[in-house]
């Protein structure tokens, strides 16, 4: 039996939101609704949660922040899309920012929708993504000792748009206080990299 | 109901050259910035700055035109002006001479550049009717996705 | 010479509800520099004035932020019936005053709670968010949303709420008071708080305005300025005046809005009591053309709300300027000087709602 739909720590992300569905979310861990009981803690590391729950939509902005806070999740993890935002793109659909809702970027396993969704169907989203969690962790154990298999990895990394095969260059030697280094921004960059970049983010690939 | 100091409303044309000298005027008077917002107009781009003081608003409008606008920056006497002027830079295009903190284009990273006055549509009227022909084409869409939901479901 | 590092601030962090970015200039731990990079919730949603019509694009900018959600609604209702020309009747000018008030009540009580969560107090927090849940129940007893429930329109508003149900809504709120108080002195009274909210982030009068700084953090620092006294909605009958501290530190931010809290009990028992009889909507006729600049005191402070129409059924332009908009460069004074482990708790103190900065 799995334990990990017993206690399952949430990661909140708001991408573009209005912030109505965040305070509702907020709102779950308050006293009146309350999932702390369950055992549900809402984490701020994405290593240590088991779902993720994003509100709003995507933009171009947010487009990698949100891919490398699903990346960094272990296995097995869940998506809820909380809001009629982050569902389909809801009222702002036709925005000139706005790429769609969450499953343009990130597979997706519940959809809340409502605007702002209430507290009643957020928490029945989440015990519902307990379902999609307790099924992957099922899933999970026919294969003891490897999360994913080599071609599953790849197809993996192929839908979410990443090059795959090559490993992340080691560092060659440690680096030292008072070395040099080249300091890189995280969040989109233009793609002209001779652009100023000491007052904007610029891109880059975070070494978790 | 006393007096209404919200409904005075106080908007006055000025000239891109008088800008400066108006803004300085008005700051030695002890107005503070409230905002500064761009609107297109045919042919023209046109910027509202508003100032208050006790409760009064000033307003000023200068028009520029749209081809490629460029106007001077008050974030010299006013430097909290550098947020509206990169906003504006970004979504209209406009160059700000002189501006204090300059974002070079990047304070909102969006995915069309300068949507409210696209390269392309400089010199042309504004869109204010084609919110008819982009409803249906909306419309158009939603028949598609209720054709193939039929099909779907066997009707 | 000290080592300059640059750490960056966001946008997914443990005390930020919403994605912000900074770039902070460090020497050892003190902050020398810092240089926001905003953008991520950036909608674009001004532009949808094009493709809705000018009644229902008060759904668009009421979803501009969920927590000031009611001043957005009522701001562009303002703005497009000053373009109209027409005066809607007292009593829906009171019945938006309440609810106006009673946003406000929420907002400092989300704030508070978000302010005790960031150094670490959580007990603090959910005491603060269930006392707000009061407040949303009353929302939810007279409109029937709790964060949006789009009850304004241009002419007046939806519903009317009875003259008994706002009596007993007045002594619902009075009671809460000792509650209130309780949970307030924590945050005026109480050592730990003391320590991480005094002497933090000072913004001296003349730096708030000259950097035009709005809402409570002009009024920590002394300048007396607040929307409401330009004599809008019942704000002129009920006898207004702005709670202003001296100080500029954070402490002083913080005890305009508990300041606030209380007023605002006040102001909406007084509302109720004084409640004119009537319509809560006038008919509209026509289409707006020409402008209008027109004025909200939000809980973050004061925003700006200019339509342009001409004649036609779209809007030529809705321009919304935010509050947080107006505080950013005042946030990146504060930062100037500040050590490190005070970020989380200065930026919180400025109430930022990107999503109103960015819409």
């Amino acid at each position: 039996m799995s334990y990990i739909t017993k206690s399952p720590w949430i990661i909140h992300y708001d991408g573009s939101s209005c912030n109505g569905c965040d305070i509702e979310v907020l709102a779950c861990l308050t006293p009146m609704y309350d999932v702390e009981r369950f055992g549900i803690i809402n984490t701020g590391n994405p290593k240590h949660a088991d779902i993720f729950l994003i509100t709003g939509s995507i933009n171009e902005q947010n487009v990698s922040v949100v891919k490398q806070i699903y990346e960094q999740m272990p296995e097995p993890k869940a998506v809820a899309a909380i809001g009629i935002c982050a569902t389909s793109g809801g009222v702002f659909k036709d925005c000139y920012n706005i790429m769609g809702g969450v499953d343009t970027v990130i597979p997706v396993d519940v959809y809340v929708p409502g605007c702002a969704a209430r507290p009643e169907a957020i928490i029945d989203g989440v015990v519902r993504a307990l379902g999609a969690l307790d099924e992957k962790k099922k899933a999970m154990e026919k294969r003891p000792h490897e999360t994913t298999t080599a071609a599953e990895a790849v197809a993996n990394l192929d839908r979410m748009g990443l090059p795959d095969g090559a490993p992340p260059e080691p560092l060659e030697e440690l680096v030292l206080p008072g070395d040099d280094i080249e300091v890189k921004y995280f969040g989109t960059q233009p793609d002209d990299e001779s652009a100023d970049d000491s007052k904007n983010s610029g891109s880059g690939k975070e070494e978790a | 109901m006393s007096e209404r100091k919200d409904l005075i409303q106080d908007i006055v044309t000025i000239e891109a050259s008088h800008l400066l000298e108006s803004v300085s005027d008005i700051k030695s008077e002890g107005y503070r910035l409230g905002q500064a917002c761009a609107t297109k107009a045919e042919g023209a781009v046109e910027i509202l700055y508003s100032f208050e003081k006790d409760e009064t608003l000033k307003n000023f409008k200068v028009s520029i035109e749209d081809k490629d606008p460029e106007i001077h920056s008050i974030s010299g006497i006013y430097w909290p002006a550098f947020i509206y002027e990169n906003e504006m830079h970004d979504l209209f295009g406009i160059t700000f001479r002189n501006l204090a903190l300059d974002y070079g284009g990047h304070f909102f990273k969006i995915a069309s550049e300068t949507p409210w006055n696209p390269v392309e549509d400089r010199g042309a009227k504004p869109r204010e009717a084609s919110g008819k022909e982009l409803k249906s084409a909306k419309t158009d869409k939603e028949n598609k996705k209720d054709k193939v939901d039929k099909e779907r479901k066997g009707k | 010479m000290a080592k300059r590092t640059i750490i960056p601030f966001g946008p997914q962090h443990p005390v930020l509800p919403e994605p912000i970015h900074l770039d902070l200039v460090l020497e050892d731990e003190t902050v020398v520099e810092a240089i926001p990079s905003i953008g991520f919730i950036h909608r674009g949603l001004e532009k949808l004035v094009e493709k809705n019509e000018w009644p229902e694009m008060v759904y668009v900018i009421e979803r501009i932020c969920g927590i000031c959600s009611f001043g957005h609604g009522w701001g562009y209702c303002k703005s497009v019936e000053g373009n109209l020309g027409i005066t809607v009747p007292p009593r829906a000018e009171y019945l938006r005053t309440i609810w106006h008030e009673l946003g406000r009540m929420h907002s400092h009580l989300l704030w508070l709670g978000l302010l005790a969560d960031s150094f670490g107090f959580e007990s603090l927090f959910m005491h603060s968010w269930r006392l707000r849940e009061t407040v949303l129940d009353i929302f939810e007893e007279t409109t029937g949303g709790r964060v949006i429930f789009s009850v304004c329109k241009v002419g007046g508003v939806r519903k009317d709420v009875p003259d008994e149900k706002l009596a007993e809504i007045a002594g619902t709120l009075r009671g809460m008071i000792p509650e209130l108080k309780e949970l307030t002195d924590v945050f005026l009274e109480d050592l730990s708080v003391k320590n991480r909210l005094e002497g933090v982030g000072v913004l001296s009068t003349e730096d708030a305005k000259e950097l035009c700084a709005v809402g409570p953090v002009a009024r920590g620092s002394g300048v007396r300025m607040d929307v409401r006294l330009d004599g809008h909605g019942a704000y002129a009958d009920l006898g207004f005046e702005p709670c202003v501290e001296e100080g500029g530190d954070s402490m002083a931010r913080c005890k305009v809005r508990v300041r606030e809290l209380f007023q605002s009990i006040d102001l909406i028992a007084e509302a109720a009591g004084h409640m004119p009889g009537g319509d809560i909507e006038v008919k509209v006729k026509g289409n707006p053309s020409g402008e209008f600049v027109g004025r909200m005191e939000q809980p973050r402070g004061e925003a700006y709300y200019y339509s342009k129409g001409n004649g036609s059924k779209f809007l030529e332009r809705i321009r919304v300027r935010t509050p947080t908009n107006a505080n950013i460069p005042a946030l990146v004074r504060m930062l100037q000087g500040c050590d490190l482990a005070d970020v989380p708790v200065l930026v919180l103190t400025i109430d930022p709602c990107i999503s109103c900065t960015e819409r």
